[in-house]
């Protein structure tokens, strides 16, 4: 017969709630440039409003990992799994924080016409994105080439950031009446930097996971 | 929820020793309880007030009531014999009975009144797949059930359980003399049982309870110190003895 079925159960339960909670984040983070991007206002209420979804997610998935330390006794493999999750839980949660603040600026910048059509914060986002899906692919999947892969295109997110920082720059030094817009931009930018990173810790926690071995930080 | 058994205010004595003080508590039906404590606080006798044990000690008095189904074990026109085989006990050490494996597990419908052999072979499959143990002795029925290890004899003793059709399975520390897989065969078993019957186990092993109930209860010197669901008794005890006992800061 089956050992501990149930606690394996249970095990994959919580990835399965850290999956749902990052498909929820990736909801947030879409709705929220494109609000930001088309001026929808209602887009940018509910993505707002969605945002305590998803710190309920992140409660009941800490929740979870706690009940399991407690009663299951996790070593090994089995231990990496429920810490990694309480990590991951995290990440996912500030992504969460992150769109909603971009949902905070697209309510805050949809009085006036947008100084130019974005661009490179749409292609940001999208690669922001491919990140957090890649990641949760690599921590499912346990792959951790996919893993490896994601904390290098971390680099490149974080050139396209430096980019639309200077660019945004320009805008400012060339008409001061751009300022209030551009700088609110900046942190859009510099939100979806962050949301990379966060996938980054994501692909590097599923490297540990795998391994046991701490994935060297740049 | 619905509850299986409710005791209210159980006291029992020992001649002149108070061993049960006063115990209330409800049990849900279909749920695992687990009864921790040290050496001595109560929770073996606890359990035997269950389906009555006790009364085969002459020194034992009991106050107070145990409602199974809303009926007190404990009123005289209760038949212990009944009572018992609704309420099953499984103990610390294996006890098969020096026949074979079909016979241990027929023995109980024997006595219950059943003597055909197609219903008897019915029950022995039935039980044994219930116990997990199936599998490894369908082979060897008829061969004696003292040659089995201990982790199956103990199956086999849950089989013999299963094979009188209980309501209630009181389990006495039944892993405590089982290596580490067969305590987790065991463990997976009652994990499997609960969808039938109702489950109170007395355990050593606080990882064990934790693993296993969904209920815990603490019990210190004749006392039911704190029960909760297992979730918050292992990670927000509202008592601080309850809590210095499993974190294992006692005395």
């Amino acid at each position: 017969m089956v050992t501990r079925h149930s606690y394996d159960q249970e095990l994959a339960h919580l990835r399965q709630a850290l999956l749902n909670m990052g498909k929820a984040v990736d909801k947030a983070i879409d709705e929220a440039v494109i609000a930001l991007a088309q001026q929808d206002t209602e887009l940018a209420h509910k993505v707002m409003n969605y945002d305590d979804e998803i710190d309920q997610m992140e409660i009941d998935i800490e929740d979870k990992c706690m009940v399991l330390i407690a009663r299951q006794q996790p070593l090994a493999r089995d231990l990496r799994i429920i810490g990694t999750g309480l990590k991951i839980t995290t990440d996912l949660e500030r992504m969460g924080d992150h769109a909603y603040d971009i949902a905070k600026i697209a309510l805050a910048l949809n009085k006036q016409p947008l100084i130019k059509p974005l661009v490179d914060i749409p292609r940001m986002a999208q690669m922001s994105q491919k990140m957090l899906k890649d990641s949760l692919e690599a921590y499912t999947t346990l792959d951790i080439g996919l893993a490896e892969q994601v904390c290098l295109n971390d680099d490149e997110v974080d050139n396209i950031y430096y980019q639309v920082f200077r660019e945004l720059l320009t805008y400012m030094m060339e008409d001061p009446r751009t300022i209030t817009q551009a700088t609110q931009l900046i942190f859009v930018a510099r939100y979806l930097e962050r949301i990379a990173d966060h996938a980054t810790n994501i692909a590097e926690w599923t490297v540990y996971l795998v391994t046991g071995q701490r994935r060297r930080k740049k | 929820m619905k509850y299986k058994i409710q005791v209210n205010k159980l006291k029992l004595h020992y001649g002149d020793v108070l061993a049960l003080k006063k115990i209330s508590i409800d049990i849900a039906e279909n749920s695992v309880l687990a009864l921790i404590g040290p050496s001595g606080c109560g929770k073996s006798t606890f359990l035997k007030t269950l389906n009555r044990m006790n009364d085969l000690i002459e020194s034992v008095k009991i106050e107070g009531e145990v409602l199974l189904d809303g009926e007190n074990i404990y009123h005289p026109k209760i038949d212990t014999v009944m009572l018992r085989k609704r309420v099953g006990m499984v103990f610390q050490r294996p006890n098969p009975f020096p026949m074979t494996i079909y016979d241990n597990i027929a023995y109980g419908p024997r006595i219950h009144g059943q003597s055909k052999r197609t219903l008897l072979d019915e029950i022995v499959e039935k039980s044994l797949t219930g116990s997990a143990l199936w599998d490894e002795v369908k082979d060897r029925l008829h061969s004696s059930a003292m040659g089995l290890s201990g982790g199956q004899q103990q199956r086999l003793c849950i089989a013999r359980l299963l094979a009188v059709e209980p309501e209630v399975l009181l389990m006495d520390e039944p892993c405590s003399a089982l290596d580490p897989i067969s305590t987790m065969k065991i463990e997976e078993l009652v994990t499997e049982l609960k969808s039938k019957y109702t489950i109170v186990m007395v355990t050593h092993n606080m990882q064990q309870a934790a693993r296993v109930s969904d209920y815990t209860g603490f019990f210190l010197n004749g006392d039911l110190v704190e029960h909760d669901k297992t979730d918050n008794i292992f990670t927000r005890p509202q008592d601080k003895r309850t809590e210095d006992y499993i974190t294992g800061r006692f005395g």
